[in-house]
């Protein structure tokens, strides 16, 4: 029998109302995908032995497309939620996930994405220790929401928004923007043909590396929403300190240029979701430097800037003739300028 | 006043008024309804809200940037002679 | 041969830049009086502020921001003629993303699109006849803002949408003109304007040849400048130059993109469907004779203006009392000196027009200055 016009299989209402075909998309799916003691135990809660200092986070993911270059949702809701877990210092270990899924939603798809999520945990060790999924009436969701929480064993003290100190320098992990850019590519409206992908990357093996060696960090943080400027405003608010960075030195790829020369948008507003930003002292940088770029020789590491007692609460970009201005949040909606 | 870029030629297709252009390595099609006369593969061209506006006349660029390197030289020059 | 990214980086190499404001410092030596500079057009503030050149000059050369934002001279008696289109049943409007966050008296086409009204921001002025075609039972209005350097991309899906008989595409239009800006500029007699930087791209469509005017007329310097901060720094040493010899003459900078004559099939569509509006209420500078286009009489049955002229708001809506970018537009006043700027004033909440986009100077100042 030819298989030209058939349907693709969707997810339907049934599928969430918690009776067979539930249980055997959950199975089949999820549970096969996810493979692990504690989440084939089918208990109502995962049974964790907990001590010492732990880390404790959430995140909901809505990303629109689903599917961008360099990821998907699923890559995303575990690099995403990892990510919070490392930039503390922490071992990333157990993740809850629960999906919302829109009546009518392609099986093939959310396969594809359920495979993307296994794929990522392998990086961190990670698993998903439980879970829960709704099936909601067409319209009710975008295609699909993912949240997924997570716990981990806090590895090393001192790892703080408010630790900033004087003397600390500015470190960022790579060129800054991709995702931000990659996604706004990918939206219709915006037809660019482009060989950038998104930055979206699991950063537990490195950080790991990081505090195997036992640097002093004051504070670490993913640069996602609001990108780098959210970040260097967040960290002086919180520490009470000025940050000075010098533009030149901030690594950005000519993808990300192209993409905010042509829309008018500043590489700092741009979401990452594989590059983060640590504060420490100078005096141990280079040698933060050197694990970043064995780890990822690809990825320019560098430094971009440093703290200061001048102007509290405030990032400053200088530019190399000699002009500062400030670094703000960015403000409202992304929108292209047109002039 | 409206944010344009300098970009370049990548592809003509002149039945449906268009080229494609690359800046940095991002490329889009743009309509050429704008200009007289006809663009060719590597030319730089102005684009304004996914219209090419204008051909930038390279050479013209080219003796700018060469008489600004002239100048900078020149001060670089004066500065490092002892008053 | 000179490739892409030399072009880029030449033209913001920080070694020029440097020269140039030697330079410049130098030259101003031999010029007594202030120099007070306009940059018209909204970019170049955005260049001058982004990358700091203002404190790179001595004191006596003063920018004073002009009226050259289409988004931010929109009064807001057009905003509300937007939103009351969208309101519109069976109404799709859209327009060019800057304009949906500038607040009418009611709200901005941001907050009329999450109250259910179907409202489109887009970059390509072409997607339009996307949106048309694709909703052929809906009427699409497409709200046309800008200068001259926008206003033939209008033009041109003007023209595509009668080629291609799209009935249900119509135009609200609010071009504007940078030369009767400048005239109302000129016409105080407290202006302080002494030089002025020509637009960089409204010159690339018009030609240099529109300012020739206001040399004869005002005796001062006008100098077409390009976009990167090269070009700004380059303009002001040739400004600076004409004053120290008390000269007044046009010349063209971004002479690798501007021309004396500029795009003449631009200029030949812009002709074709648009005529002079004898008045143009433009914000924080008030009615500018000639200043503004409409579309000429033939093409009435695509002008929403005048299809749906009785559901359009006329009550002409001011700016707060306490606003001063009139007196700032015209470099009578300075940002820091309005009660209002950075209290009530921000650019999360803007009381006047300045403040409205990026490009305004109070946006500027509050965004860049006091570092």
């Amino acid at each position: 029998m030819s298989n030209i016009n058939k349907k693709p299989e969707v997810i339907q209402l049934s599928h969430g109302g918690g009776g067979q075909e539930t249980n055997t998309l959950i199975k089949s799916l999820f549970f096969s995908a996810f493979d692990n003691p504690i989440l084939n135990n089918d208990e109502d809660a995962a049974r964790l032995q907990l001590s010492g200092d732990t880390a404790f986070t959430t995140d909901s993911f809505t990303v629109s497309p689903l599917f961008f270059a360099g990821g998907d949702i699923g890559k995303l809701a575990i690099a995403g939620t990892v990510n919070d877990l490392a930039v503390m210092g922490a071992k990333p270990e157990y993740l809850s996930c629960s999906f919302i899924i829109e009546e009518g939603f392609e099986l093939g798809k959310l396969k594809k994405i359920v495979r993307s999520m296994a794929n990522e945990m392998d990086k961190s060790g990670a698993k998903i220790v439980c879970g829960d999924t709704k099936v909601v009436p067409k319209g009710c969701a975008d295609g699909l929401l993912i949240n997924t929480s997570g716990i981990g064993h806090i590895q090393v003290d001192g790892v703080s928004v408010n630790n900033l100190k004087l003397g600390d320098v500015i470190i960022v992990s790579r060129d800054i923007g991709r995702h931000g850019a990659a996604i706004l590519m990918a939206r219709e409206g915006l037809t660019l043909e482009t060989t950038l992908i998104s930055d979206c990357a699991t950063l537990w093996p490195a950080i790991k590396c990081l505090i195997e060696a036992g640097l002093e960090l004051h504070a670490m943080r993913d640069a996602t929403r609001g990108g780098l400027s959210a970040v260097l405003n967040e960290w002086a608010i919180a520490s009470n300190v000025g940050i000075t960075v010098e533009e030149c030195a901030i690594p950005v790829c000519d993808e990300v240029k192209g993409l905010c020369e042509l829309y008018g948008f500043e590489p700092f507003d741009l979401a990452n979701e594989g590059t983060f930003l640590i504060a420490m002292p100078e005096a141990e940088a280079i040698k933060a430097l050197r694990i970043m770029h064995t780890f990822d020789s690809e990825a320019p590491a560098a430094i971009i800037g440093r703290v200061s007692e001048e102007r509290t609460g405030k990032v400053v970009l200088k530019t190399p003739w000699g002009s500062s201005r400030y670094l703000d949040l960015p403000q409202g909606e992304l929108l292209p300028r047109i002039c | 006043m409206c944010l344009s870029i300098p970009s370049q030629v990548v592809e003509v297709d002149e039945e449906s008024h268009s080229v494609t252009v690359d800046t940095m390595g991002v490329k889009r099609e743009v309509s050429t309804h704008l200009m007289t006369e006809s663009l060719s593969l590597d030319d730089y061209v102005l684009i304004h809200i996914g219209f090419v506006m204008e051909k930038i006349n390279k050479s013209d660029a080219e003796l700018s940037l060469a008489q600004y390197q002239e100048l900078v030289v020149k001060l670089n020059i004066e500065e490092s002679q002892p008053c | 041969m000179l490739n892409l990214n030399q072009l880029y980086q030449g033209f913001r190499d920080p070694e020029t830049i440097k020269t140039l404001a030697h330079k410049i410092r130098k030259e101003a030596l031999n010029v007594k009086d202030n120099i007070n500079i306009m940059e018209v057009c909204g970019g170049h503030t955005h260049t001058i502020m982004k990358y700091g050149l203002n404190q790179l000059l001595p004191e006596h050369i003063d920018f004073i921001h002009g009226p050259g934002c289409p988004v931010c001279i929109m009064p807001k008696e057009r905003i509300d003629h937007a939103a009351a289109l969208a309101s519109l049943p069976g109404v799709i409007l859209v327009t060019l993303g800057d304009m949906i966050r500038i607040p009418g008296s009611e709200g901005s086409l941001a907050e009329f699109r999450s109250r259910g009204c179907d409202i489109r921001p887009i970059y390509d002025p072409l997607d339009t006849l996307r949106i048309a075609k694709e909703n052929s039972d809906k009427t699409v209005i497409f709200f046309a803002i800008g200068f001259e350097t926008s206003t033939p991309m209008t033009a041109v899906l003007i023209e595509l949408a009668e080629i291609q008989r799209i009935d249900n595409l119509l135009f609200h239009i609010n071009h504007v003109l940078v030369p009767p800006a400048i005239d109302a500029v000129m016409a105080d007699s407290n202006v302080r304007v002494n030089a002025f930087i020509g637009p960089a791209h409204v010159s690339v469509i018009t030609g240099a040849k529109v300012y020739r005017s206001a040399v004869e007329n005002y005796a001062i310097p006008v100098v077409v400048s390009g976009f990167e901060p090269v070009d700004v720094m380059e303009s002001i040493l040739r400004i600076t130059q004409q004053m120290a010899s008390r000269v007044a003459k046009l010349d063209i900078q971004y002479s690798r993109s501007v021309t004396e004559h500029g795009n003449l099939m631009a200029q030949a569509k812009i002709d074709k469907y648009f005529k002079v509006r004898p008045s143009f209420r433009w914000r924080g500078l008030g009615p500018i004779p000639d200043s503004a286009l409409m579309l000429k009489e033939v093409y009435r049955h695509r002008d929403a203006e005048y299809k749906y002229a009785d559901r359009l708001p006329v009550r002409e809506i001011d700016d707060h009392k306490a606003c001063q970018c009139g007196d700032i537009l015209r470099g009578l006043s300075k940002p820091k000196h309005c009660k209002v700027f950075g209290r009530g004033c921000t650019p999360q909440t803007p009381l006047g027009s300045c403040m409205v986009s990026s490009e305004g100077a109070c946006n500027a100042y509050y965004r860049y200055n006091g570092v």
